[in-house]
């Protein structure tokens, strides 16, 4: 599948093996001082005894994974049952991330694909079109949202305006919203990606399918889909794993009347709490389930690519 | 590809020349954004031939992270709320500030001088100083809103339509004044019914929201909201029907503070910066800028007078007593972080 | 051929979702751009039209801080994305097309890794990591993080090019005589381009609106304008932010308007 893309391509795709270290050295370098060693740290801080009030004392402990398995109830004094509130927090994320990414995919992909269909000279124009609402700050676009979807808001006068609807509809502080966020805040990293890859796509692939009198909507699912379904992973990939961890948009629209992932973890760090153990813990439980999901799929592709 | 990287060289190069002005000393403050007019700095600076650089944080608990991860020592004076005055000093991120340092300290209000956070104001002198209550939309409910049942036990007509702040401590501070018991208690019994008594009431609640905390009731989306009295007086400018409440059982107080921090690296200039914010004059500038309360003796003939009269600073008789925020050990304080957890799981 | 009745790049209903896509992105800017004309404090009460907010933000107390804190955005935005673009498309081409090796996966794992990690972590791991290793605060480290996390938002895209992209072309061109480079620089960065435009103004956008990192890998007395925004909440939000949204949503229409502009003049001569 994804390796060679279109037909044509043949299986050598080992043009720069010879130079590909050095390519991957800028990447390797800059990652692992900012990121590898900053998060390696916090791994060996999630192994750590809190200290009151945030930061750690160094004493080995596993205080934190207990906390996010164990059920000590109330006041940490009973026997260890299966403790079902952060798994349900991190259940629930992954759900409403899932849920995000199914609509961003939705809307992104049509748009995407009608967008590399444009006539060249009026590509760029429509990509802008999709990104500069980003120019915007992630809070002032996102309480406008809320403004337009509240209850007596914009929308809701215009659906009853127009008699389309007969009692306002409830969007704000509803898990849909949530999801509305979510979509919101990630939009253009479907939409990109799908781009990139659409724009590459070979029509004379669809043009013989259609000569052999397949229908359009099976030369989408069967010709179309499969070709640039790098592009489409891609998509998915930035914007369901950025949503996990995600909390602004969601909160405001759904109301944080429930912990997302991200909230639980800031609130370790910048709440009350001040428990960065355990907000480091959590981070890592969370770090390697997408690690996990990442890599199955990196070696998947890495297989079919060159098998 | 090349030449975009010469472009943005260019721009690096001129975006990143700052202009350096020139002066005898520095002074570093570590503070919140929009939360001290520009021209009182300016002031500050040209009277004593200072430069002022200010960074901004976005809460007290942001201020702690940051100061504990390592930015302790590059900043002169920080102004966190009373609770965490407490915390900081604790942490032994706070210099003291010597008997006779300060040239006005008597200028401080007698009854801020020797609060329970910072007892005979070692570490800090008082900044502004407000409340935290809830306010009602008067159009949504004509009932009586002086008792804390408002937000945790509240008429049908309300149920629903409730947003909190989305912030432990005056949730949690809040409740404790509704059930009449102590802050940081450590009676199971007491403490298992105010988690029971969290469950029940955030059935509700429609939001925990902070930052749109006085958007929602402006528009009408919350009919009840927890907030600040100065947000609140805001939100009445901007033509809420709202009226701010002084439950019965009690409201918190806050305090922001200046506070001199540990390895200040111009501490002189630190002190001459507090000494400043003592005289009447310059803290009503404040006080005029943010619409909260100063705690200086004398600043009255400097204030805008309609501070004096709005009813979200003027409690009414009837009103209960005004509490700060408490700060409790740490085993009594893992209860409560469960506490809210459960809250918001 | 067989004529057919209908165009196959075309499918019904495509046009509709992309137009209800840009109604999504734009209603809500709309709102901005209106309430930074009310005459009153309000963001959700309109008392009138006034230009009060656009003078604020040129000539109020805080415009100095404003603009300084744009200007950083700005820079810091730029830079990083082009950094990390390159930084992007240099491994995109050893993984996507350095045949298999043992490093390959682990790599991709290595670029990934900054949107896995929820970013109030690496916000406070960097800050510790910077204190560590004693490099101060300031904008340098503010540039250096939004690189780092910048780098899988420019890589997806690009990757999800290459793979698209027949590698019979440099083939071809090799067996002309190209050398490696030539056919990397001629052959595939041109064909690249949709991808690493994409990848850029992911980054780019990623950059401009980050807070939580900002927030705290920041040195004293730099703002960048989420910095700012997220400060100004202790206050309320102000329309003052709406109009600056407003005067930034501005200055980005024209300049893509005239890109387009002079791109067509080029094209119709």
């Amino acid at each position: 599948m994804a390796g060679g893309g279109t037909a044509g391509g043949g299986p050598r795709t080992d043009t720069y093996a010879p130079v590909r270290l050095w390519l991957l050295l800028p990447a390797w370098v800059s990652l692992t001082i900012l990121v590898l060693a900053p998060v390696s740290m916090m791994l060996v801080y999630s192994f750590l005894t809190k200290e009151f009030r945030g930061g750690v004392i160094w004493e080995f402990s596993l205080s934190a994974y207990d906390q996010f398995f164990c059920n000590r109830g109330l006041f940490g004094d009973e026997p260890c049952s299966i403790e079902w509130t952060y798994l349900l927090i991190f259940w629930r994320s992954i759900w409403q991330a899932g849920a995000a990414t199914l609509l961003s995919l939705a809307i992104g992909f049509p748009t995407a694909y009608f967008i590399a269909t444009r006539p060249a000279r009026q590509r760029a124009l429509w990509v802008f079109l999709i990104t500069i609402p980003y120019w915007v700050n992630l809070l002032i676009r996102t309480v406008s949202m809320k403004f337009l979807l509240r209850d007596q808001g914009p929308l809701n006068d215009a659906l009853l305006g127009l008699g389309i609807l007969s009692e306002p509809l409830s969007i704000v502080n509803t898990n849909l919203a949530v999801q509305l966020g979510l979509f919101y805040s990630y939009l253009p990293f479907m939409v990109l990606p799908i781009y990139a890859a659409v724009e590459r796509y070979n029509f004379s692939l669809s043009e013989a399918a259609a000569d052999l009198y397949a229908p359009r909507w099976v030369i989408l699912r069967r010709i179309v889909i499969p070709a640039v379904k790098p592009g489409i992973v891609a998509g998915c990939i930035l914007v369901f794993v950025p949503s996990l961890g995600s909390f602004l948009a969601p909160d405001l629209l759904g109301g944080a009347k429930t912990f997302m992932i991200g909230s639980l973890i800031e609130e370790q760090f910048k709440g009350n709490a001040g428990n960065w153990p355990f907000g480091a813990a959590a981070s890592m439980i969370l770090l390697t389930m997408v690690l996990i999901l990442l890599l199955i799929f990196a070696r998947q592709q890495a297989r079919a690519g060159n098998g | 590809m090349k030449k975009l990287l010469h472009t943005t060289a260019l721009a690096a190069a001129l975006g990143l020349t700052a202009g350096a002005v020139m002066a005898e000393g520095k002074l570093v403050i570590y503070h919140w954004f929009e939360y001290i007019p520009q021209e009182l700095l300016d002031k500050f600076a040209a009277e004593n031939d200072v430069e002022i650089v200010m960074d901004t944080y976005d809460s007290n608990e942001a201020l702690l992270a940051a100061l504990k991860a390592g930015a302790i020592g590059t900043y002169d004076v920080a102004v966190p709320g009373d609770y965490m005055v407490k915390i900081m000093a604790g942490e032994g991120l706070l210099d003291t500030i010597a008997e006779g340092e300060l040239a006005n300290k008597g200028n401080i209000q007698p009854e801020w001088a020797d609060p329970s956070f910072d007892p005979g104001r070692a570490h800090s002198i008082p900044y502004q100083w407000g409340s935290t209550s809830f306010a009602v939309n008067r159009d949504a409910y004509k009932g009586d809103i002086g008792t804390t049942d408002i937000l945790f036990n509240p008429p049908a007509e309300l149920s629903g339509k409730i947003n909190m702040l989305d912030s432990q401590g005056e949730v949690l501070a809040m409740a404790a004044l509704h059930m009449g018991i102590p802050q940081c208690s450590q009676d199971r019994e007491q403490l298992k019914a105010l988690n029971a008594m969290l469950q029940d009431a955030k059935a509700h609640w429609a939001s925990f929201n902070s930052d749109t905390a006085k958007e929602v009731l402006v528009s009408g989306d919350a009919a009840v909201g927890q907030i600040y009295d100065g947000f609140a007086a805001k939100a009445r400018a901007e033509g809420a029907n709202i009226e701010y409440a002084f439950p019965k059982q009690g409201y918190i107080v806050w305090m922001d503070n200046v506070v001199l921090l540990k390895d200040a690296p111009n501490r002189d200039n630190a002190i001459k910066f507090m000494d400043f914010l003592l005289e009447p004059e310059n803290i009503a500038a404040v006080t005029n800028y943010a619409r909260y309360n100063a705690g200086v003796s004398g600043v009255e003939p400097y204030l805008d007078p309609t501070l004096a009269t709005q009813p979200e600073s003027n409690p009414p008789a009837d009103a209960g007593a005004g509490v700060f925020i408490e700060v409790c050990d740490q085993a009594t304080q893992e209860v409560y972080d469960q506490i809210w957890t459960n809250l918001k799981k | 051929m067989a004529a057919r009745s209908y165009n196959l790049r075309v499918y019904p209903g495509f046009r509709a979702v992309t137009l209800l896509c840009l109604f999504v992105l734009y209603a809500p800017l709309v709102v901005v751009t209106i309430y930074s004309f009310n005459a009153s404090q309000s963001i959700t009460n309109w008392e009138g039209v006034s230009l009060r907010w656009y003078a604020d933000v040129f000539t109020g107390p805080e415009s100095e801080k404003f603009k300084l804190a744009a200007r950083n955005s700005f820079v810091i935005a730029l830079i990083a994305a082009s950094v990390a673009t390159t930084i992007a498309t240099l491994a995109a081409t050893a993984i996507i097309r350095g045949g298999r090796f043992r490093l390959r996966t682990w790599s991709f794992g290595l670029i990934s890794l900054p949107l896995m990690v929820p970013e109030i972590v690496t916000a406070v791991a960097t800050l510790i990591f910077f204190n560590a290793i004693g490099f101060d605060r300031g904008l340098l480290t503010i540039l250096l993080a939004h690189i780092a996390f910048c780098i899988p938002f420019a890589y997806l895209p690009i990757s999800a090019r290459m793979q698209g992209i027949e590698a019979s072309y440099e083939q071809a061109a090799q067996d002309l005589y190209a050398t490696r480079r030539q056919a990397f620089t001629r052959v595939l960065l041109p064909l690249m381009m949709p991808g690493i435009i994409s990848g850029f103004i992911l980054a780019f956008i990623v950059s401009l609106d980050d807070f939580i990192i900002t927030n705290f890998v920041k040195g004293a007395g730099v703002e960048t304008l989420p910095t700012a925004i997220f400060g100004a909440v202790k206050q309320g939000i102000k329309p003052n932010i709406m109009a600056i949204s407003t005067m930034l949503l501005g200055v980005s229409v024209v300049m893509v308007a005239l890109s387009w502009l002079i791109s067509r003049r080029d094209n119709t001569k």
